[in-house]
């Protein structure tokens, strides 16, 4: 991917979403995130539990109202967004994938129902006929067959219901989703079949991917660029490749390091960094700053000359 | 540390259960032992019998089961024709279990301090304050920090990866023979995951229990087990040692397994995945069950199961692929990458073995 002449679809700068504000129990979920998502890109969202993921993207697809901030959706601002046909296109245009293929499909709607909601509320069809058509081409395209149709949830298998997931969220004819640890529920062999299909959607109709996930080596696998939560804080992006070979923040490196590998050698001999939160504490105040073209750390203006220092001791060309 | 002891023997086990729509056949003849103080994982894909084999051993099957043959061997006992009473002893201080999730195995309503003491009361007869104390001793071992201060409070007042460390701490504290993990960490974050892993293979070291491990997670198997058993619709089809199941797997079901999860190297377009859904149990296939989705099935792989064939003293697979008389096929890419590796391992050690022969004779002349 070239990322110069890359083309911006999402631009979120400053968001922050506090929940309880004001009151004993305040949580600061996002606090002041800022990046980029460009047109085509899966961009991968990683961070331990409670570090974020879900509420960023929930802010982003304005599940919730931001507490600050701006979110850019091709150029137009979501947030306060008061014309009701724009905010209309928005919710066509962005759709999202639940974890859990289990909770997130109604139990008493047959199959065709629930994947037309998105035809049906956005009258995308013409007739019976044509609404029947559309639901057998996406069960087709995720790989069920038109028999399914009448069939309930509860009648498939967890990778079979997480394609009905994603059948419901292709409907519409999206161009961006947001897939919140689509495949976390699934057995090994059923998540290679969800993550080939995703990657091979995603080069058919042009889509843009916020993958959200814990599996650090799947995240690797299927994302152009990748960014670090923790406590609601972004702590560094770049592409997965340099993430993965050449973190630069303390809390990547020992996240990485903490990632089981399917080989038992390596795996005797992997040391675990122990993490030191010294260049997170809240005494000075942090940005992500660009160290090496296109690879970002949270840091502050005194400590970008050892960012600066890590990157070239690990051979990379300094911004 | 691992010994040649086997403490647990699991023979030709059988197990169905009664439904409405007939008798699932879960458990189709699986037989495997453990050796005290390893890590034997079980494998395989969901559906495939990893957890009702297990509660097999605790002799806590579900109600509607039947146990259509075999023996569970555990110090010259058959674990299948206890009583409820040697069975309630067995499962509070010889074999213990931990689960995926930690509230399924914690009383909301009793203080942590009191649920850990709990099964040295009930089954070492240890008096209240010295079990007190004892279980304060076992919240420090678990990384429960100010354990003091923390040994009153209820289960909900802790963090997930917490709960765990106290399930663990409950599940050990009787130093059992066995413990049986069943998606121990599947819940969790990698970095709380590491940390209980560590501190399973710590306590392991101390007290040398044997651990049942059962995951899908293949990075945490490659990391926590010795040896392997690789299940496939109520079979074991392949078992190894970690370094044979991972560098030379000869079943192709493992195949399929080791190759559908991505490493942080795997750069290609697409990932192997096994094709199709795993088969009925209520009406398991004729043949090898695997056979409908091997993209390397053969003909009498439909019409006849295939039997273990030996790979070495350690290894076995029931494929026939290993017959003498069977095609030779070529196994997926990263297959052939870690069988290369094998073969370099394999090397590496041969070479020692002879160098510290020549040394030996050295030193003899
Ligand atoms: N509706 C809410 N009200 C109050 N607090 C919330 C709410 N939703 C999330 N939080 C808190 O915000 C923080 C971030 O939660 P979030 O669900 O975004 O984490 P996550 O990174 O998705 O974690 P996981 O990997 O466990 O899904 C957590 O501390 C959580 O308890
Ligand atoms: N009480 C029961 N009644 C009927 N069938 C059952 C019962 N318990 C388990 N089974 C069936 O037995 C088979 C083996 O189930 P088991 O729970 O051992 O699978 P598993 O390998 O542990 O899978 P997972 O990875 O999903 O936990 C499955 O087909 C399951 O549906
Ligand atoms: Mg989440
Ligand atoms: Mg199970």
């Amino acid at each position: 991917m070239e990322l110069d002449n890359a083309k911006k679809v999402l631009e979120v700068k400053h968001l922050k979403q506090y929940f309880n504000v004001g009151k004993r129990d305040e949580v600061k979920a996002v606090d002041d995130i800022s990046f980029d998502i460009y047109e085509g890109e899966t961009f991968g969202l990683v961070g331990e539990s409670g570090s974020g993921k879900t509420t960023t993207g929930r802010a982003i697809i304005h599940l919730y109202t931001p507490t600050s901030g701006s979110i850019k959706f091709n150029n137009q601002e979501i947030i306060g967004l008061k014309d009701h046909q724009k905010m209309q296109q928005f919710r066509r245009d962005m759709q999202m994938i639940f974890q859990d293929p289990y909770a997130s499909l109604n139990p008493r709607m047959k199959v065709k129902d629930i994947v037309a909601e998105g035809i049906d509320i956005n009258h995308l069809a013409k007739d019976d006929a044509d609404r029947s058509k559309q639901v057998a081409d996406l069960l087709a395209t995720v790989g069920l067959n038109r028999d399914h149709a009448s069939r309930y949830p509860h009648e498939f298998s967890g990778g079979q219901r997480q394609r009905i997931g994603i059948a419901r969220a292709l409907a519409v004819q999206p161009k961006f989703i947001i897939a919140d640890e689509p495949i976390s529920a699934l057995d090994v062999s059923i998540q290679a079949q969800v993550v080939n299909l995703l990657k091979q959607l995603q080069r058919e109709r042009k889509l843009t991917f916020l993958f959200i996930a814990h599996d650090l080596s799947m995240v690797k696998y299927i994302s152009d660029r990748i960014g670090v939560l923790h406590y609601g804080r972004m702590l560094e992006v770049g592409t997965s490749d340099e993430v993965y070979n050449h973190p630069l923040h303390d809390y990547t490196r020992s996240l990485l390091s903490a990632v089981p590998v399917p080989d038992p050698e390596y795996e005797r001999t992997r040391t675990q960094i122990k993490y030191d939160p010294k260049y997170e504490d809240g005494s000075k105040k942090r940005e992500l700053v660009e160290i090496v073209p296109h690879h970002f750390v949270q840091c502050s203006q005194d400590e970008i000359p050892m960012y600066q220092e890590r990157a070239k001791e690990m051979g990379l060309s300094v911004k | 540390m691992q010994s040649n002891e086997t403490i647990l023997a699991v023979n030709h086990l059988k197990i169905n259960f009664n439904t409405y729509a007939g008798k699932v056949k879960a458990i189709r003849d699986v037989s495997f032992d453990l050796k005290k103080g390893e890590t034997l994982a079980i494998v395989g894909e969901s559906g495939s019998g990893k957890t009702v084999t297990t509660r097999s051993i605790m002799g806590m099957l579900a109600n509607n089961a039947v146990v259509d043959g075999g023996n569970i061997q555990f110090h010259d006992k058959d674990v299948l024709k206890m009583s409820e009473r040697e069975l309630e002893n067995l499962r509070g201080a010889q074999i213990a279990q931990i689960f995926q999730d930690p509230m399924t195995s914690l009383d909301p309503t009793m203080r942590i301090g009191r649920q850990i003491a709990e099964p040295l009361m009930i089954h070492k007869g240890v008096k209240k304050e010295k079990a007190m104390a004892q279980a304060l001793e076992m919240m420090k071992l678990v990384g429960i920090t100010d354990a003091e201060n923390r040994i009153n409070d209820y289960p909900h007042q802790f963090s997930g990866g917490m709960r765990q460390r106290i399930v663990i701490a409950i599940a050990l504290i009787n130093y059992p023979e066995i413990l049986i993990a069943d998606e121990p960490t599947t819940a969790l974050d990698v970095t709380i995951q590491a940390q209980i892993l560590n501190l399973m293979r710590e306590l392991q070291d101390k007290i040398s229990t044997s651990i049942i491990f059962i995951t899908h997670d293949l990075g945490v198997v490659a990391g926590m087990a010795d040896r392997v058993a690789v299940m496939y619709a109520g079979k074991i089809v392949e078992y190894g040692t970690v370094d044979e199941i991972f560098y030379n797997p000869k079943h192709p079901y493992t195949w399929g397994l080791l190759s559908s999860m991505p490493t942080l190297d795997t750069n290609s377009a697409e990932l192997a995945s096994i094709p199709g859904t795993p088969p009925d149990l209520l009406d398991p296939p004729k043949g090898d069950a695997f056979a409908p989705r091997n993209p390397y099935a053969l003909k009498i792989d439909t019409e006849q199961e295939p039997p273990f064939f030996k790979v070495s003293d350690t290894h076995y697979a029931a494929t026939w692929l290993l017959h003498p008389d069977a095609p030779k096929v070529t196994p997926p890419d990263q297959i052939i990458k870690r069988q290369e590796k094998f073969a370099e391992m394999q090397k590496a050690a041969l070479a020692k073995a002879q160098h510290h022969q020549i040394e030996e004779e050295e030193e003899q002349q």
